[in-house]
């Protein structure tokens, strides 16, 4: 074989496992699609969404763990999104080459990093331990404690993109600066943030490792933040690990409607950024 | 009076502007307080483990919460080989479909590729699991464990490996599904580096005569190293720290096996199979040192990984 048919044949061995490496980590994406339709969509009845979660061998419903899951996931989002607004201001407006600037970002890095359990052992740690019982308030604070670090990031990045002429020309014009960053900065970067706001929460409505030291679980409706809350991951877990078939059956269910409302919710992420990008 | 009133105007501004620069740094300082609050906390609680085992509970492999002998040595043996799978499995499969998004794929096909592979980011680890544990762990115990044990059976290294009845789910399992779920961050580091390649370097290399491959190979790899090697420990601090996934298909046995086939244990695994039910200061502290222990090596593992990708951010 000549030296040119030996460079060939490396050429188009190596471009066809790059093809296959890109079929199978796509085929291992549609496997796991189907699976969630072909177990979860037989069993998602109306009665998923409007029946509490039920005892062992009968009927039921997810309603207390959606509610729950909501309110977990509003609550981490409202503490964490304007900490981490304004943490990613800092670091883009004012921190610019300052070391506590560089400490945070990378401090930040580490929060984003950490295994999100072991963001559940310390709330567990520093909430449910001195309360003396699980709390929705524990599982709110875990979930916060995740959504901080991607506001944080996505902000400061989307920040950056903005111009400094814009800042200047407004400054020009006499606004002071909180005025600059508050009506031209915050309103060029808007989709950029908001992106960053819809991936955070796409994140958190899926973590179940930090919500079992801390919101626990409910078997019913409950409404009280200082107690034990229902939410999917958490059922899902309980569920799938059980033997009674029922329960399995509405694990998968769970795991549908989560599933493909956080891709619903990364598709519309993505379309907020695409083409408005803020000006670089 | 219209002096008086632009004053008034500049003072409230002056005000505001403080009171903003205040609360922004005050946020970033938060930021920074909760760090240390997480390490100070675990440090706390773990202090009686290590007083009472010092540094022999990172090699014991003993765990036994009925005479409170406590060792770490099981899960973090079973944290790094599922990890070292992972990136054996992942790092080829990562490149490869970084390799086929910036080189290969036609124009048109560049975007629903690469949000695809994103998407698989953004499957909830816990779905990992239950599809691993239902699905792919007795799919895996029919067809592919038999084969791999028949084609090792005859290597004596690689037998003990191998060994063991085909249950579907144990390390290798684990590290398999930890492999598919580092795909995407691998790869969105990988495609990040290569993009920032000159055109004209490749074009050379090209106008030269060579492959693809070659390209690829001599001349964007070398170029993007750090970069790459960087993706890889982003990678790498994810498979280390995931729990939900490798907690349904490990088969959460506390002890080291030298066979993959077999359960095993990792940090995470262990912290959410036992947190809630750990019984006495003891038990409780050790697995709070368990936990200090995976924040301290992720924590190592994302140091490197910012200071590479670090040094080649400032090359762009």
């Amino acid at each position: 074989m000549s030296l040119y048919q030996q460079r060939r044949l490396t050429n188009i061995i190596s471009m066809s496992l790059s093809v296959i490496a890109t079929g199978i980590a796509l085929a291992f994406l549609c496997w796991i699609l189907w699976t969630l339709l072909r177990f979860g969509v037989p069993h998602l009845t109306l009665s998923a969404f409007t029946q509490n979660t039920p005892p062992p061998g009968s009927q039921g419903g997810l309603a207390n763990a959606i509610v729950g899951s909501l309110i977990l996931t509003v609550g981490g989002v409202l503490i964490g999104t304007p900490l981490g607004i304004l943490a990613g201001t800092y670091l883009s407006e004012f921190g610019r080459g300052s070391r506590l600037a560089m400490v945070v970002r990378f401090v930040n890095d580490v929060l984003l990093s950490a295994p999100s359990i072991v963001i559940g052992v310390f709330v567990y740690e520093i909430m449910v331990r001195t309360m003396g019982h699980f709390s929705a308030y524990a599982g709110t604070v875990a979930l916060a404690l995740i959504v901080i670090p991607i506001v944080v990031r996505t902000s400061e990045d989307m920040l950056q993109l903005v111009s400094d002429t814009m800042r200047e020309a407004a400054a020009a014009l006499g606004a002071p600066q909180w005025k600059v960053i508050t009506h031209i900065v915050y309103r060029a970067a808007r989709p950029g943030i908001l992106t960053g706001v819809l991936l955070a929460i796409a994140r958190v409505s899926g973590e179940t490792a930090p919500l079992l030291f801390t919101a626990l679980n409910n078997q019913f409706w409950s409404m009280k933040l200082d107690q034990p809350i229902a939410n999917l991951p958490v059922v899902i877990f309980q569920f799938a690990m059980s033997p009674y078939e029922d329960w399995q059956h509405l694990a998968w269910v769970g795991a549908l409607i989560i599933t493909f409302s956080i891709l619903v919710l990364n598709i519309v992420a993505r379309t907020f950024t695409r083409g408005r990008r803020p000006q670089a | 009076m219209m002096d008086t009133s632009t004053t008034t105007h500049l003072k409230r501004d002056r005000v505001r502007d403080s009171l903003f620069r205040g609360a922004t740094r005050l946020s970033a300082a938060t930021v920074f307080g909760l760090v240390m609050a997480i390490v100070i906390a675990l440090a706390f609680g773990a202090s009686l483990a290590f007083q009472k085992f010092g540094a022999g509970f990172l090699v014991s492999s003993e765990w036994n919460p009925v005479t409170e002998q406590f060792g770490a040595a099981a899960p973090i043996y079973g944290t790094l080989v599922t990890s070292a799978i992972a990136m054996l499995i992942g790092i080829p499969l990562s490149f490869g479909v970084a390799l086929f998004i910036t080189e290969l794929s036609p124009v048109w096909l560049k975007r629903p590729i690469g949000t695809a592979v994103e998407l698989l980011a953004a499957i909830p680890s816990i779905i990992y699991g239950m599809w691993g544990l239902f699905i792919f762990a007795p799919w895996f115990a029919d067809n592919l464990q038999p084969w791999i044990q028949d084609k090792t059976g005859s290597l004596p290294g690689l037998r003990a490996l191998f060994q063991g009845p085909p249950m579907g789910i144990g390390m290798f399992t684990a590290g398999l599904i930890l492999a598919i779920m580092v795909i995407p961050y691998i790869t969105a580091v990988i495609r990040d580096v290569f993009t920032i390649v000159p055109t004209e370097l490749r074009e050379s290399a090209y106008g030269l005569g060579a492959t693809t491959w070659e390209v690829v190979w001599h001349v964007i790899l070398p170029y993007t190293r750090i970069g790459v090697v960087g993706g890889i420990m982003l990678g790498l601090g994810r498979a280390l720290g995931e729990t939900m996934a490798v907690t349904f298909v490990i088969g959460n046995a506390q002890r080291i096996s030298s066979s993959l086939f077999m359960p095993g244990n990792t940090i995470s695994s262990a912290l959410a199979n036992e947190f809630t039910e750990a019984v006495g200061d003891t038990y409780t502290s050790s697995l709070l040192a368990l936990g200090l222990i995976l924040f301290m090596i992720t924590f190592v593992v994302l140091a490197i990984a910012r200071l590479l990708l670090g040094r080649i951010g400032g090359r762009i």
